[in-house]
């Protein structure tokens, strides 16, 4: 009896307490299989262990034995809803490999494809992080605009998410004759649906208060954990290949690199939403002038790739996607390694979640927009 | 700095390091020993600042174990590729660089996972994504008869 007593006089005691909630790997903030270990005092976070693995398919031990056309069709297994840009990486890295040029027309489909790609991933991020956040209607509208670019994949390449639409030396045919329509009356439709988006949710004032100040990240951390793509860039740190190291048709385009110095989560979020717009002007820009022209080169039946090591470096919607190819000449890989950008954000969530609430971590872990099979591969 | 600029500069700031001009960069060997000293170097001269590492990665070949790292300077929007390699292919160890740079801390997880290097001073080595015990499934004498399946 004495001790409770001592123990209810002396609240210091029970402020202290810590405990390990395990957040996962089955919770639906994860947004897949991913389990935190997060050491909480009261409902502040203390400390954030992610564990992974839980779907790791061993894709690079299968690259070693299969040949380099194959490998295309795991890459977009990762990060599924950059499944293009995914396939682009490997298809430029052989072609740089074996120096062969492919057609402007390629260049362009490509592109134009690859920013689809970025718009429908955005879609799919922004009505998820109003889903976590409590806001159940955004997962409606955004799932509704995101059908019409599926559409268009779906007409394009037979797929609605994992397109394997690239092969080394072009694409696996040519695009479909309603292809620059339907592009042209997705953009009309979707520029008036963009301000309904922040109607709905950026500038809800429970939003506000849950986004502004949270989950600080600085620039030095962001370089430091590598922290690519539009959770970088929302801490200062400009990294957007597709102006650094511009491939396919992005030298052709105009547009600006969406960098805000504000580092935390609501400007990670005002990123993205900008980089929609961006997205849709580069689309603007190709779309009416599409090469005539072959939409493949011939490549030899049988890829193989001189000795040596390859590297290509391609922005998907998630940050920086590298593919590190060792060759022996032989048909197949000697060794593949994927730089996954998730993998490199997930990380840093405990610099940004540390002393903050444990709904705050949901926000947080929207904002770094994760796809776990980009993450365990 | 250009690729010509960053290879003369390198080979007079390193000289024992075997330098060559890649087919996309400038590729540096370091030896096992001379590692953290010059990755700290690269990162925190004025002129290199790599202070980005884009990449860390792991090969196995039949004599050597390699692991390379691929940097880049944000401000000065150069790249370049460090490797190091171990003889000792079955227990190979070097220093950790998660130190210099935090993120490898995790590369470095993914690499003794999967290819059992073990990294000196790392605070966290542990097991990524395999449970303990399952063998390095990256390496080239790698046999695991019961979950892979022979074409």
């Amino acid at each position: 009896m004495s001790e409770i007593k001592e123990v209810m006089i002396n609240s210091d005691r029970l402020a202290t307490d810590e405990y390990l909630v395990n957040m996962g790997p089955q919770h639906p903030s994860t947004h897949g299989v991913l389990r935190m270990l997060v050491k909480l005092e009261g409902e502040k976070v203390l400390n954030i262990q992610p564990h992974i693995g839980y779907i790791h398919s061993g894709i690079e031990k299968m690259c070693e034995a299969i040949s380099y056309p194959q490998i295309i069709h795991l890459t977009d297994r990762m990060d599924y809803l950059s499944a293009h840009m995914n396939n682009e990486a490997v298809a430029l890295c052989v072609e740089n490999a074996l120096q062969v040029e492919v057609p402007d027309r390629v260049k362009y489909i490509r592109t134009i494809m690859d920013e689809l790609a970025r718009l429908a991933s955005h879609q799919l991020w922004w009505c998820v992080m109003g889903m976590d956040l409590g806001a159940l209607t955004t997962f409606f509208y955004g799932l509704r605009d995101r059908e019409m670019i599926l559409d268009i994949f779906e007409e394009t390449c037979g797929a609605r998410l994992t397109v394997n639409y690239n092969l080394p030396g072009g694409l696996m045919f040519d695009i479909h004759p309603n292809f620059q329509k339907r592009v042209k009356d997705f953009i009309t439709y979707f520029r008036t649906k963009l301000p309904e988006y922040d109607q709905l949710l950026s500038g809800n004032v429970i939003f506000r208060e849950r986004t502004e100040g949270i989950g600080h990240l600085s620039l030095s951390d962001a370089i430091a954990y590598g922290v690519t793509g539009p959770s970088g860039r929302a801490s200062g740190f400009s990294n957007d290949l597709r102006k650094h190291q511009p491939y396919s048709a992005y030298p052709l385009v105009k547009f600006n690199e969406i960098i805000d110095h504000r580092c935390d989560t609501l400007a990670r979020y005002e990123v993205r939403m900008k980089e929609m717009h961006e997205s849709l002007s580069i689309i603007e820009q190709l779309i009416d002038n599409i090469p005539e022209g072959d939409y493949a080169v011939k490549m030899k039946s049988v890829i193989k790739l001189p000795e040596g090591e390859f590297y290509q470096r391609v922005e998907t919607a998630r940050g920086e996607f590298g593919v590190y190819i060792v060759s022996d000449g032989k048909k197949n890989p000697y060794r593949v390694k994927f730089r996954s950008p998730g993998f490199s954000n997930l990380f840093a969530l405990n610099k940004m979640a540390k002393g903050h609430k444990i709904a705050d971590l949901v926000a947080i872990m929207s904002t770094l927009d994760l796809v776990i099979p980009d993450i365990d591969r | 700095m250009t690729h010509d600029e960053l290879k003369t500069y390198l080979i007079d700031k390193f000289p024992s390091a075997e330098i060559a001009l890649g087919a996309q960069y400038v590729q540096m060997i370091v030896s096992s020993v001379d590692l953290h000293q010059t990755a700290a170097s690269l990162k925190n001269s004025k002129d290199t600042s790599f202070d980005y590492l884009i990449c860390l990665s792991g090969v196995d070949y039949p004599e050597y174990m390699e692991v390379v790292y691929h940097l880049e300077s944000v401000d000065l929007h150069h790249v370049m590729v460090l490797k190091v390699r171990t003889s000792d292919r079955l227990n190979p160890a070097i220093d950790t660089v998660s130190d210099i740079w935090i993120g490898a801390k995790y590369h470095e997880r993914e690499v003794y996972d999967l290819l059992g290097v073990h990294f000196n001073n790392h605070t966290d080595l542990r097991r990524l994504f395999l449970e303990d015990g399952w063998g390095f499934p990256l390496r080239k004498d790698y046999v695991d008869e019961i979950r892979i399946v022979e074409r």
